[in-house]
């Protein structure tokens, strides 16, 4: 497969990536999620667990508007039950009804709803929209073997607070080593501890940054998992498909070859 | 390379069969995407069932929801209206089928067999006229009790719907259908 | 159709007949299907298959993809995430149709390197050639406005910048600006424009592809040595070509799935890898990204665009004689265009009276130069325009111009060619026959 994305790569002449952040780069550290690479699939635990920490801390500021709250309970996703999600609907999160023109509980048919409160950016494709490898050179060459690092840049984010603060215009500015530039506006949103998981994970820092940055992973791409079954299907396919075009044409040509030897 | 002229005739045939075919797999395999994509999509097909929260309609009221892009009419039924309904004798109505998607497509028309509860205090149905599909009126029509209490009407070419919604008098051939419905607690009605 | 000499399609059954003296539909698409096609053809005669095989698929998921979008500013974002999350397999057919531009500007930058090298574009194939050059400005044109369709941060302020270089044309440069835009800046009304052309475009490209297909079946297609097909009779006609149905419909066929199969892994395992993360974001109209940059297939002219600032001398000299009409914006813009149109001149600009690179020494040279500039401009036009990279844009659009004005003229006057077989049946013998190859050539391996 390495082999097939290499070609890959030199098809797309030299492919020339996206973000290129000016300025400073911030640090962005490379992680082993499970749903990289060809095969990679979502670990269910662990976005029911980032679910948690998406609930509980980031969505005092954070809106998510674009996801269905029903999607939940996708196979290929955090595959909550039904009634879960109702109840977690029910329970965190209110929408405006414009036919009740009131505000009511939300219902598993809503999408998360949007929060513009402090100004903090939507989640709901927060993942692909930022990119946390770019190099070498620009050639975005390491995306090949990392991934585009949009999970690993929040993550990176979320635990690179080193605790310097600073004043800038009336706003608070926190240092963070993953941040373009190196100086964040967003207080440092996670401590430890910040939940409790019910399957008894340790809630370090680090484990909450992975998990909610996975989360947000499947919240930018819940079809994730099907897209990458429907490649493998799609590549292994096309090359029996062409083996047996590669042997038609062999023998096809083979007669005239064949006379211009006489 | 081998001299292709010495091969046998059915070989090449397979060749150029098992290509065709695996063409003709691939063509076909990129055909169904396209024809799929055109039905219903997961925000709609999330909405084919929905619940309904009947906690706030008395009796003698009825609330219209709408549920696959047409209205239902649900009714808290009165004791009076329930009695007018029951009352009924199969035999005289216009149409002798229940119309109701819970039950046997071949149940009679009772108001037993239209209610959604034994007391017959719920009647949920599709507010579609089976005529030529207005959506008919509440508490109207040759049908509704005295003082203007039950009953439906459909002001589009007249048809008339007694207290159960069964259709009694006026061009419209059948009952209005109950479409599929539960209590999933005491004051919900999941509908689909 | 003239051309070639060769059977034609000839009714037998009396239905036939009927039809053909009717409507000869069945003669065309003979004609077409069995024309005699050079024997020699290497594997860098694929790219139109592929081409065509890019153009049937934007506009099949093209169309699909409009049952689901809507062109609103308020709505745009949202109906793609709305593709993306809700339609069945609807994620799968947007990352084909964003990706299948890519693959589509991956062909046609391999098919106008080949003919430019086997110098397809000489007489008689001029008009093949202005053809071709118009599908691909159209192929431009219609991806950017694409681009804008799914309202992300970077498809607004792509549009911005791309329409601000119609602004920077004198005098009438403002009006025709926002005559583009309906307004003073990119909002609804642009959406909906470059929506509707969008979705005609692929039309008119589909319609100029007919008439490219016709102008080379007349002329018949080039091939690896540039000798053209005997046309003196069927019988010597037949020693240099073979029909195109099966021969080279398999052999394309072939190629384009294999390259399918590398499409198909893009897609399948990283189909964000060409697009820009900023595009995940709603547009906005109050924040600009960091940094700007047009897709990949866009970077090489967007690198020639940038790379003449207010220090360039030509620049500065351009400013002086035009009494400052031509600054150094409106002159990055000439550049930018006259970088496509001295490509679409240089049939006129090769004075070579050979015609396939193969037999000319010293233009190899060139010509791979030209190739390895084509990227070098691409990675410049991706990064900021700052320390070294202004430079080295100077370079390699200096380079792109003297290779046709300067390089491509004097060649045909100071080259001395090698010699060239006298047919391609010599050619393809060479090849196949008892005799090993004489050619050394890298792209000399016609059908295997």
């Amino acid at each position: 497969m390495l082999k097939k994305l290499a070609l890959a790569a030199t098809l797309a002449l030299a492919p020339v990536s996206g973000a290129f952040a000016a300025g400073a780069e911030g640090h962005i550290e490379n992680f082993d999620f499970s749903f990289e690479g060809p095969f990679g699939t979502f670990d269910q635990a662990q976005l029911q667990r980032g679910l948690q920490v998406y609930t509980q801390v980031c969505s005092a500021c954070h809106g998510m508007q674009y996801v269905p709250l029903r999607t939940l309970s996708a196979e290929d996703g955090p595959g909550m039950p039904e009634d879960q999600v109702r109840a977690y609907a029910e329970q965190f999160f209110e929408v405006y009804d414009e036919e009740l023109e009131d505000f009511r509980a939300a219902r598993p048919t809503d999408h998360f709803p949007a929060n513009t409160a402090a100004g903090a950016p939507d989640l709901s494709m927060m993942a692909k929209a930022r990119a946390g490898f770019h190099g070498p050179y620009g050639l975005g060459i390491n995306q090949f073997f990392k991934g585009m690092g949009g999970p690993e840049y929040i993550a990176s984010l979320l635990h690179g607070y080193t605790g310097e603060e600073k004043e800038e215009a009336g706003t608070i500015l926190y240092e963070n080593t993953a941040f373009p530039g190196g100086w964040i506006s967003m207080a440092p949103p996670l401590y430890g501890d910040d939940v409790e998981y019910s399957d008894g994970t340790e809630a370090s820092i680090e484990q909450q940054s992975q998990d909610v940055a996975a989360f947000l992973m499947w919240a930018a791409e819940p079809k994730l998992m099907a897209r990458k079954q429907a490649g493998f299907v799609g590549v292994v396919f096309l090359t029996v498909l062409s083996v047996l075009l590669y042997l038609t044409n062999k023998r096809l040509w083979a007669p005239v070859k064949a006379r211009a030897k006489d | 390379m081998s001299n292709a002229e010495h091969h046998e005739g059915t070989r090449r045939d397979f060749l150029y069969y098992a290509t065709a075919g695996a063409g003709a797999v691939a063509t076909g395999a990129a055909v169904w995407p396209l024809v799929n994509q055109m039905n219903p999509s997961a925000d709609v097909l999330a909405l084919s069932s929905i619940r309904v929260d009947v906690s706030g309609v008395a009796e003698g009221s009825q609330i219209t929801v709408k549920w696959l892009g047409k209205p239902v009419f649900i009714r808290r039924r009165t004791p009076s209206e329930i009695e007018d309904a029951r009352s009924v004798d199969v035999s005289d109505l216009v149409d002798q089928v229940a119309r109701n998607a819970n039950l046997d497509g071949s149940a009679e028309a009772t108001d037993e067999n239209r209610a959604m509860d034994e007391s017959g205090e719920w009647l949920v149905q599709m507010g579609v006229c089976t005529h030529l599909g207005c959506v008919p009126l509440g508490n109207a029509g040759d049908f509704a009790l005295d003082g203007g209490v039950g009953g439906w009407f459909c002001p589009c070419h007249g048809s008339h719907y007694d207290t159960s919604g069964r259709i009694r008098k006026g061009p419209a051939p059948e009952n209005l259908p109950v479409p599929p419905a539960e209590f999933v607690d005491e004051t919900t009605i999941l509908l689909g | 159709m003239s051309g070639i000499p060769h059977d034609h399609y000839e009714p037998s059954s009396n239905g036939e007949k009927w039809l053909h003296s009717r409507l000869p539909i069945v003669g065309l698409m003979y004609d077409t299907l069995m024309i005699p096609t050079p024997k020699n053809l290497n594997w860098m005669w694929i790219w139109g298959i592929v081409l065509a095989f890019c153009l049937a698929l934007q506009i099949i998921t093209g169309i699909v993809l409009v049952m689901h979008y809507t062109p609103h500013v308020d709505l745009a974002f949202a109906s793609v995430e709305h593709i993306m999350r809700n339609v069945n397999g609807g994620a799968m057919l947007r990352y084909l149709h964003m990706n299948g531009a890519s693959l589509f500007f991956v062909a046609v930058y391999a098919h106008i390197f080949r003919g430019l090298y086997y110098g397809s574009y000489k007489a008689p194939r001029e008009i093949t050639w202005i053809i071709g050059m118009l599908i691909y400005l159209l192929m431009m044109g219609t991806a950017f406005m694409g681009y804008v369709l799914p309202w992300g941060q970077m498809s607004f302020w792509g549009a911005t910048v791309i329409t601000g270089l119609f602004g920077a044309i004198p005098f009438i440069g403002e009006s025709i600006q926002t005559w583009l835009l309906g307004g003073p800046a990119v909002d609804n009304a642009t959406l909906n424009r470059f929506f509707s052309l969008h979705y005609l475009l692929p039309f008119v490209i589909a319609g100029l592809v007919i008439v490219h297909i016709w102008a080379f079946h007349t002329t018949g297609n080039n091939n690896p040595t540039g000798v053209e097909v005997r046309r003196t009779s069927k019988a010597d006609a037949e020693k240099d070509t073979l029909p195109f149905w099966p021969y080279f419909v398999i052999k394309d066929l072939f190629a384009l799935v294999v390259i399918l199969a590398v499409f198909f892994a893009v897609v399948g395992f990283m189909p964000n890898y060409l697009g820009h993360p900023d595009n995940y974001i709603e547009a906005n109209p109050l924040v600009t990204p960091a940094h700007i940059v047009p897709e990949w297939y866009f970077l090489p002219f967007y690198a020639i665009l940038r790379a003449f600032d207010g220090d360039v001398w030509v620049v500065i000299a351009a400013n002086f004689l035009t009494g400052g009409i031509v600054d150094a914006k409106f002159f990055g813009v000439l550049a930018m265009f006259g970088a496509i149109v001295v490509m679409a001149l240089v049939p006129w600009l090769d004075t070579s009276s050979v015609r396939s690179g193969r037999y000319r020494p010293m233009f190899k040279w060139w010509f791979w130069l030209f190739v390895v500039n084509f990227f070098v401009l691409m990675w410049v036009g991706a990064m900021p325009a700052e320390g070294i990279y202004p430079y080295i844009a100077l370079i390699g659009s200096t380079y792109w111009f003297a290779y046709f004005l300067v390089i491509l003229p004097l060649l045909g006057v100071l080259e001395k060619p090698l010699p060239q077989p006298d047919t391609i049946e010599d050619d393809f013998k060479a090849h196949y026959g008892k005799s090993s190859t004489k050619e050394g050539a890298p792209a000399a391996t016609p059908a295997e």
